[in-house]
């Protein structure tokens, strides 16, 4: 997994409450069996004017001129600025796999739904959640400013502003303990492993029917 | 000197008063009763870390040909093995088509190629790391959420998960169950535990009894909608009351499965004798004397009387009235006699717009009546409602009436093969096909089209699934989520009626 310490990024607008998995990327691309290739799918009902297929070149397809990742100012944003419960619906990493692939790093949201802000850890996105008049007031500068970039620097777990402010957040620190230093989740497990194979003794023990094998 | 003692006892004896209220306050709190999710919890535990964070022990893992294959293929790029194959159930449902013809070729037959491929990758993968597989024609295969605690595989006192949403269907047995990701089914092949953090505790209670005709779906809609579906975020769900103890397995694991789209990853019932008559004789459960040991401490499984909860949700059955949804949402839901709502309604700006959204989506204007939407396509099925008891309601709907000539296509798709197997030896088969319903081989189906089985733009579908999200049943389809009971009197009227006037 890749590390992330300081982002100076884009940030470009998804400025619509309860952003479901659904919308980040519809179902028909779930079919793969691959974990990389989904950004161009991110946001397919919302970005292409026809209906998104697994196969079908993206380059060729309709944008809709309305969608603002469509707009020149948005190109190569890093940073997703966006609503209250952002992620909800279905479990689906390729949400977060489609996010990073399109090459975001950072959500930043009034609240998300949970399962999809555990699947950003996993994938090296920071989901930052921030006051929602405070999110407000970034859509507001973000608007007013073709370019608006913020700098996240999570060791120092901040949001600095163009404007010099800087806004704390918080994060777990076991999550960023392994975003900053790229680690991945089993390794980190598999460090307790004695612990895991003490505990499953005690198990056989108290509960043996959970171990009881089965003839398919 | 005779005051000063006086004085001085006193002192010692306020002091002593003190002390045993201290104690047993302390007391109290140390005893404070565990709730079902406390205990569930605890029984699990394997470590906790100084971050608050826990390794949390599996016991059971369900494995599906969607989210499983990039969870395989980084255990094969790490040269990892499964920690305890047994652990491990498998089987195909999202993208298996249910069309005999297509079906009865197996693996190889299904016309979609991404489908195929996935669903040949599942059996590649079991076959590979050994692990245990209900086949795409095995009569063992069907939905996960079916087939875990059909087969008692699924069993109370476990922690269960998947690589999918609706897995707390499994907390009706009284399980610690809920949807994972990708990388957490990696993780937790690799090391048969998950890093989690404990949720708080919700009591959503339902009291009381419920009218005839209303069902354990119109419970959870109307709870989804009481609460919102951010409502339950955070939260682990106990679903208690007269109304829940009364209601079968069947009918809780519909709740359970929609405790996601109330926001919550987790929701469980208490054991009782209806649990234990369910799960006794189950291929996967224990027995004789292994069972008597299991259900003694199965019994232990229901929160204390003083269990403290961080909320509690209260409802009376008999105010539930049969839902229908209306938006795309599911908490944008209305009983039967309801009127779509007005955008004007709301004085919140994102439920305003929510609304407005809606609306256009759905193709209905405010002030229309629930009962004047007309419908294109009916779906009976899902992991929420696709049971025998599910399929026996909605037979008894349509028994000897004809569906209605303005619906193209009412589906039924039952759980599992051996739910199949089941109503077609009661002839359910037969009342559905004499009404005019096509019988299906069990799979997801239309609840997320993934196969072929899907909604066209603009089509209304009476459904007995769990999500109404824009898209969700196809490009531009507008899915109502209903009890099996109202889709199958909305497949014969051809609007939404009140399925109370039928029976
Ligand atoms: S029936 Fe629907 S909700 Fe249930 S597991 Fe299948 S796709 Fe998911």
């Amino acid at each position: 997994m890749k590390a992330f310490t300081v982002l100076d990024g884009i940030v470009a607008p998804m400025d619509r409450a309860n952003v479901d998995t659904d919308m980040i990327i519809p179902k028909q691309f779930l079919k793969s069996i691959k974990r990389s290739g989904f950004g161009p799918n991110l946001f397919d009902e919302l970005r292409y004017l026809d209906e998104g297929q697994p196969g079908k070149d993206c380059s060729k397809r309709p944008l809709n001129k309305d969608f603002p990742l469509n707009f020149p100012r948005y190109q190569g944003a890093e940073i997703l600025l966006a609503r209250e419960n952002f992620g909800c619906g279905s479990s689906r990493e390729h949400a977060p796999w489609a996010l990073e692939d399109y090459g975001f790093s950072c959500v930043i949201a009034p609240s998300f739904a949970d399962i999809f802000f555990n699947n950003c850890f996993k994938n090296g996105i920071l989901p930052i959640i921030l006051p929602a008049a405070k999110v407000a007031e970034l859509f507001t500068a973000m608007y007013a400013d073709e370019g608006y970039k913020l700098k996240i620097d999570l060791p120092a777990q901040t949001v600095i502003t163009p404007a010099g402010e800087s806004i704390p957040f918080e994060v777990d620190e076991f999550r960023k303990h392994c975003l900053v230093n790229g680690l991945d989740d089993i390794g980190l497990t598999l460090q307790d492993a004695d612990d895991i194979r003490a505990y499953e003794s005690k198990l056989m023990t108290k509960s043996p029917w959970l171990f009881r094998e089965h003839i398919a | 000197m005779k005051n000063m003692n006086l004085c001085y006892l006193m002192w010692l004896r306020n002091i002593a008063a003190l002390k045993i209220t201290l104690l047993v306050r302390m007391a109290e709190r140390d005893m404070a009763g565990q709730t079902l999710y406390d205990k569930l919890w605890a029984a699990h535990l394997v470590k906790e870390r100084d971050d608050g964070t826990a390794l949390l022990y599996i016991d059971r893992h369900l494995v599906h040909e969607v989210t499983s294959p990039q969870a395989f293929e980084g255990l094969r790029l790490a040269g990892r093995s499964p920690w305890r194959v047994t652990a491990n159930l498998a089987t195909p449902d999202h993208n298996v088509p249910t069309e005999a013809v297509e079906r009865s070729g197996g693996v190889e037959a299904i016309a979609d190629e991404v489908s195929r491929i996935q669903v040949r990758t599942l059996d590649e993968n079991c076959n590979e790391f050994g692990i245990t597989e209900f086949s795409i024609n095995d009569v063992r295969q069907g939905i996960v959420h079916v087939v875990g605690p059909e087969q008692g595989a699924t069993l109370p006192g476990m922690t269960v998960v998947c690589g999918d949403s609706h897995t707390a269907t499994h907390g009706a047995l009284g399980a610690l169950a809920h949807g994972i990701g990708t990388s957490e089914v990696e993780h937790v092949l690799a090391t048969q535990c998950l890093i989690q953090k404990k949720s708080k505790n919700m009591l959503v209670r339902v009291d009381g009894e419920l009218g005839p005709g209303v069902t354990a779906k119109d419970v959870v809609l109307a709870i989804i909608g009481k609460i919102g579906t951010a409502g339950g975020t955070g939260y682990a769900i106990e679903f208690g009351g007269d109304v829940i103890r009364k209601l079968s397995m069947e009918g809780r694991m519909t709740i359970c499965n929609m405790a996601i789209e109330g926001g919550a990853r987790v929701g469980m019932v208490a054991v009782d004798d209806i649990t234990l008559d369910y799960v006794n004789g189950r291929p996967f459960a224990p027995s004789a004397a292994e069972w008597d040991e299991a259900v003694k401490y199965w019994r232990t499984l229901h929160s204390d009387s003083d269990a403290v909860f961080d909320a509690t949700v209260v409802l009376n059955g008999a105010d539930i009235l049969p839902q229908v949804t209306w938006g795309t949402s599911p908490e944008m839901v209305l009983p039967i006699n309801g009127i779509v709502p007005s955008p004007t309604d709301y004085t919140d700006p994102a439920k305003r717009s929510g609304c407005e959204r809606a609306l256009e989506y759905m193709g209905l204007s405010a002030g229309q009546a629930i009962t004047d939407i007309k419908l294109d396509r009916v779906f009976i099925g899902s992991c929420t409602n696709s049971r025998i008891e599910d399929l026996r309601e909605a037979a008894a709907v349509v028994r000897g009436k004809k569906v209605a000539a303005n619906v193209k296509e009412a589906l039924v798709v039952p759980g599992s093969g051996l739910v199949k197997k089941q109503a077609e030896a009661e002839g359910l088969d037969k009342i559905f096909i004499e009404a005019g319903l096509l019988w299906r081989e069990p799979g997801c189906s239309m609840c997320l089209a993934m196969n072929a089985d899907k909604l066209g733009a603009g089509e209304h579908c009476a459904s007995t699934s769990n999500r109404n999200f824009e898209g969700r049943q196809g490009f531009g389809g507008r899915t109502h989520l209903v009890s099996p009971a109202m889709a199958a009197a909305a497949a014969i009227a051809g609007h939404f009626v009140d399925v109370r006037d039928w029976i």
